[in-house]
């Protein structure tokens, strides 16, 4: 059976345009989510992370486009750009592209866009991102609400197993949009400040805009310094509710178990835990229940939200390339904005960033739909 | 590739005002409008599931095509693996243009759907499976990802049978095709047979 690493990245965030930009503003625990105000978004100020159009554009524009593209577009070619650049790799039939984004292009449906609505459609932002880089085959886009980036990582390793393909990229990403915004605060979910997960003050999430990508990889001689084996991976519904997590945690301590066991590894092998801690009341609730019952309570644990907000498509991407270089790094980053727990059940919350020794890693997602992700992580050659 | 086989269990097909299982008219309406025709076949299917008139479109198509399939299923580890081309566009346009009016709201009860994945998580519901679910989206039907993908599911114990296909929703034009995948069964799991199965008028 072949080893699926996961190698090259790229953030192109409210930090800056790589992933070391994110990675040294994270280790000055400086958060990338500020207040906006702008009725044109929406009605009342909102809290979040953006990226400067004036920059992307400009970044953009270095990669000499010979045709218009979308903001949303423009921000997943500069960010896919730099990983296909790094990794050398010719873009044959071996060579697979997985897109993960929530909404994709969306922003094209508002009355003053000057892009056809078609571009809205999924398979059109596959088809821009394909023929801008000259992939082979035709893009996979997966649409799976909140868990689109961990399992987009999960489905390039399957792709892989089955002999498809050799190589994958992996790109995600969303935008804050009114649509977006609207939608979490018609539920009353968002924060006017910036978020705190599983503290006994968290009051809903910040909404973050953020493109990643990836090279997942059977290669081990494409291998950055960061390099992680995928050691194991697992899915599942909650069957409970479309818009709310199961109250037992069922559907992510399932995905739990199953993640350990094709890992082979038990609670006390995992070294730290990128939860995906939204900081509302529900969700860090259940996750505190399906952690316990998978008697991962004791290990260190954060939620990287307070960083970047949520960033939808990207979130399990980007938590996953910042947990790579968690390893790399031997470092334990602050849940930031985390003071005193507000979940009914233990956990490790880390802190205070600190040095510390680790090997492996545990990401996971929940989202809309009732659907769960987990996926076990591990330094390479060990 | 893996060396294992699996076969197509059976497949259904909602299409021109009608509901097939296996090749044959189990529903048929002179209904042209959607949302009718839908809510007629979940009358005369005897489908179990009161919270299906709170749905969107698109869920609704998913479910009934799923519904058929899945009654008789007694094992509960079904992977779900849809797609489709419109992903929930039906209803994003909705919830966008809400906020387009004078007096702009958002409905929490319509931003919900504007996501394709919520039709797995009411197919789990309806069904109790607690399994895989993915949902991806291409420009026209892909037999290929779906078929690799699922011989992965299967072949490495993540799910017992896969419930696939395709389930598209958009300006009132519908399109589902959904087929189970297992250890046995009467058609062979290829690209080609998937293929000719998904052209079957």
């Amino acid at each position: 059976m072949d080893n699926v690493f996961l190698s090259y990245n790229n953030i192109v965030s409210a930090y800056g345009f790589d992933t070391n930009a994110a990675i040294e503003s994270i280790k000055k625990e400086e958060s990338g989510l500020k207040v906006f105000d702008d009725s044109k978004i929406l009605s009342h100020p909102f809290c979040a992370s953006m990226i400067n159009s004036v920059k992307l554009f400009e970044a953009y524009q270095q990669l000499q486009p010979k045709e218009r593209h979308t903001r949303l577009e423009q921000l997943l070619l500069v960010s896919l750009s730099q990983v296909i650049k790094e990794s050398k790799l010719e873009l044959t039939e071996r060579v697979g592209l997985i897109i993960s984004t929530t909404k994709g292009n969306i922003d094209v449906l508002e009355a003053q866009n000057t892009f056809p609505e078609d571009r809205a459609y999924l398979g059109e932002l596959g088809k821009q991102i394909k023929a801008f880089f000259g992939f082979h085959n035709e893009a996979i886009v997966l649409s799976n609400a909140c868990v689109s980036g961990v399992l987009a990582i999960s489905v390039a390793k399957r792709f892989i197993r089955q002999g498809r393909f050799d190589h994958v990229f992996v790109v995600g990403g969303d935008l804050v949009t009114p649509f977006i915004l609207s939608g979490f605060d018609a539920f009353q979910a968002l924060s006017a400040e910036p978020c705190r997960p599983f503290c006994n003050t968290r009051a809903g999430i910040n909404i973050g805009e953020l493109g990643a990508s990836i090279l997942v990889t059977k290669e081990d001689t494409r291998l950055a310094p960061e390099s992680v084996l995928i050691l194991g991976d697992a899915s599942s519904n909650d069957a409970n509710h479309i818009s709310g997590p199961s109250r037992t945690g069922e559907g992510l301590f399932k995905s739990l178990r199953l993640a350990m066991e094709e890992a082979g590894l038990t609670a006390d092998d995992i070294d730290y835990i990128s939860a995906h801690g939204t900081a509302t009341q529900f969700n860090d609730e259940m996750e505190a229940i399906a952690f316990n019952r998978a008697g991962l309570q004791q290990v260190p644990m954060n939620s990287l939200k307070g960083y970047f907000g949520h960033t939808l498509g990207a979130s399990g991407l980007v938590e996953t390339i910042i947990g790579m270089h968690s390893l790399h790094q031997n470092v334990l980053f602050a849940s930031k904005g985390f003071k005193a727990l507000g979940v009914s059940e233990p956990l490790n919350i880390i802190e205070k960033t600190t040095s510390k020794k680790i090997n492996t890693f545990l990401k996971t997602a929940s989202g809309f739909g009732g659907c769960n992700t987990a996926a076990i992580f591990q330094k390479v050659g060990l | 590739m893996s060396t294992e086989n699996f076969h197509i269990e059976s497949y259904s097909q909602i299409r021109n005002q009608s509901v097939s299982l296996n090749g044959e008219t189990i529903f048929k309406s002179a209904e042209t409008e959607f949302n009718a025709f839908i809510k007629s076949a979940y009358k005369t299917l005897d489908t179990q599931y009161p919270k299906f008139f709170k749905m969107d479109q698109l869920s609704k198509l998913a479910l009934i095509a799923s519904d058929i399939l899945l009654k008789t299923e007694t094992d509960k580890n079904v992977a779900l693996v849809l797609s489709n081309r419109a992903s929930s566009l039906d209803t994003d346009r909705k919830h966008q243009a809400s906020l387009q009016e004078q007096e702009p709201y958002a409905s929490p009860a319509v931003f919900v759907y504007t996501l394709p994945n919520i039709c797995l998580g009411e197919i789990s519901i309806k069904n109790g499976l607690l399994s895989e679910n993915s949902f991806f989206i291409f420009d026209t039907f892909n037999a290929e990802y779906l078929q690799i993908y699922a011989e992965h599911l299967l072949s490495t114990q993540k799910a017992k049978k896969v419930l696939c296909g395709w389930v598209d929703f958009d300006n009132g034009k519908y399109d589902a095709f959904l087929y189970v995948v297992a250890k046995n069964g009467i058609f062979a799991h290829s690209k080609k047979e998937i293929n000719r199965l998904y052209k079957t008028e």
